[in-house]
């Protein structure tokens, strides 16, 4: 008898640890395998990939947004693909075919509705995050039925979401709390060619940067009827300006106090500004072009990386004193970086040598290298609670 | 009879101005950054981003000598940048002849 029970009590506890495989999804990411078509499914925790997901379309330049219960990942792919991976069961929970060639997305602040920025046909759409569902279609028109290709869309504090429109020159608030009709403003001539745009982490400021010309288009989203302002339009102007093999990306915000710094476009150094002022404070040289420059979380290091034919090359410059202070070699083709969310640990991408590496922020040491098809973009589940990511 | 000639010509001049192609694995990098580097503004399947599209059918109209030039040099007034530093002239003959499909 007592052997049965026993027997009966490790029945129980075989049978409960089969169907207790728990999964949480706070330390979780997705990395893009561009070339391949597919995403992975890493745990940051464990510093290991759980899952590949597979057929997802051309997803070079593709990017990822969070569902705010951090069970799902919505993929937007180049090819207009939009992807929703459940996160717990590694599978596509349902994926769409919205336009011919988009380049981003964001996710509303309520999270109930997703927006694609498209190249082509040119213009952003809205889903529904629960079904996909198109819920409203904004194309940018500009001049005599022209379309512009849409960058920088971010979401904003009170439903709205804010974009770019690349050849006209325009940014675009939108608001969305009637979600049929969404309510437009446009802000013309803010500059040439806005390549790229963030948010601030406090949600109040929306800054585009400018291919097309000098400085950067700032609108400040808690008195937007005073209009985009430029800032830095003298900046470099007698300088020559530098081959461009990758324009870099506005993503997140990297701040230090007061300070904000952003890659230069044609230069090969990162722009500190001052955020009170908005007035240039330092140019720091760097090793390339910069394309990504990004804050530890806490602030005090920032990490850049650099386009062709530098891209083998990591710098980090210190916030106390706005100098270099490391410069890594991860590999070939280095492409984005993620820190977790408290930023002891940052995951790179190592395109052509096929990889992902994981450092430690405070000693630079490597810790783990992980194999993955030409990985590009990092995104982790914790940008779910981060307005503009 | 003139057409006879014209088309000889024709074969004769499309003949002589087939690049040289690179060595096997240098073909591999040209073929990797066409993909990748090119790709990161014209896409990584070459139907366009934030630069053109870059299919065979979308080239049709332009020159060899065009093109070649436009990789080389840039092309001012666009985020186009030149790739003389890193790719010969004769790379990049060979390189518009395979966007284009032509070996």
């Amino acid at each position: 008898m007592i052997k049965l029970r026993f027997s009966l009590f490790l029945c129980l506890l075989v049978s409960h640890g089969a169907v207790a495989e728990y999964r949480a999804t706070g330390d979780l990411g997705i990395v893009i395998e561009r070339a391949k078509g597919s995403a992975l499914i890493i745990n940051t925790s464990q510093r290991s990939i759980l899952a590949k997901i597979e057929s997802l379309g051309d997803l070079s330049h593709a990017s990822v947004v969070f569902s705010r219960d951090e069970r799902y990942a919505f993929i937007f792919g180049r090819d207009g693909g939009l992807t929703k991976i459940d996160l717990l069961q590694d599978k596509v929970a349902k994926r769409i075919i919205q336009a011919g060639n988009s380049i981003g997305g964001a996710i509303s602040q309520d999270g109930h509705f997703i927006a694609v920025s498209n190249y082509t046909p040119g213009g952003i759409k809205i889903f529904l995050t629960e079904t996909l569902e198109l819920v409203a279609e904004i194309p940018a028109e500009y001049g005599e039925n022209k379309l512009s290709k849409v960058v920088g869309l971010v979401d904003a504090p009170n439903q709205q979401f804010v974009f770019s429109l690349f050849d006209a020159g325009e940014i675009w608030l939108v608001d969305i709390n009637n979600p049929k009709k969404p309510e437009i403003k446009k802000f013309k001539a803010i500059g040439k060619q806005p390549y790229d745009a963030l948010l601030s982490p406090d949600g109040r400021y929306y800054i585009a940067g400018l291919f097309g010309e000098q400085g950067l288009a700032v609108l400040d989203l808690w008195n937007p009827e005073t209009g985009v302002k430029r800032i830095l339009p003298d900046y470099g102007k007698e300088d020559e300006k530098l081959p461009v093999y990758k324009m870099p990306h506005l993503e997140g915000w990297a701040v230090a106090g007061d300070y904000m710094l952003i890659p230069a476009v044609g230069q090969h150094e990162v722009l500190v500004i001052d955020k009170r002022s908005w007035t240039l404070v330092k140019r720091i040289p760097v090793a390339g072009q910069p394309v990504f420059v990004m804050a530890r979380p806490d602030g005090r290091h920032i990490w850049v990386n650099f386009a062709f034919p530098d891209n083998q090359k990591l710098q980090i410059i210190d916030a106390k004193d706005l100098t270099i202070i490391k410069s890594l070699a991860p590999g070939k083709a280095v492409l984005h970086m993620e820190f977790t969310p408290r930023g002891e640990e940052v995951w790179v991408s190592v395109r052509d040598d096929n990889q992902l590496v994981v450092y430690d922020t405070e000693s630079f040491k490597e810790i783990i290298r992980l194999p993955a098809e030409n990985p590009s973009g990092i995104f982790f589940s914790s940008r779910a609670h981060k307005m503009g990511l | 009879m003139h057409r006879t000639i014209f088309l000889c010509l024709g074969l004769l001049s499309q003949a002589q101005v087939l690049a040289d192609p690179p060595p096997q694995e240098r073909q591999e990098t040209l073929r990797n950054m066409l993909r990748h580097d090119c790709g990161a503004c014209h896409g990584l399947t070459l139907k366009g981003g934030l630069g053109p599209a870059l299919l065979a059918s979308d080239l049709a109209a332009k020159s060899d000598d065009y093109l070649v030039d436009t990789i080389q040099n840039g092309r001012k007034g666009t985020a186009m940048p030149p790739w003389k530093p890193f790719i010969s002239e004769q790379e990049t003959l060979w390189l518009v002849q395979t966007i284009l499909k032509r070996h």
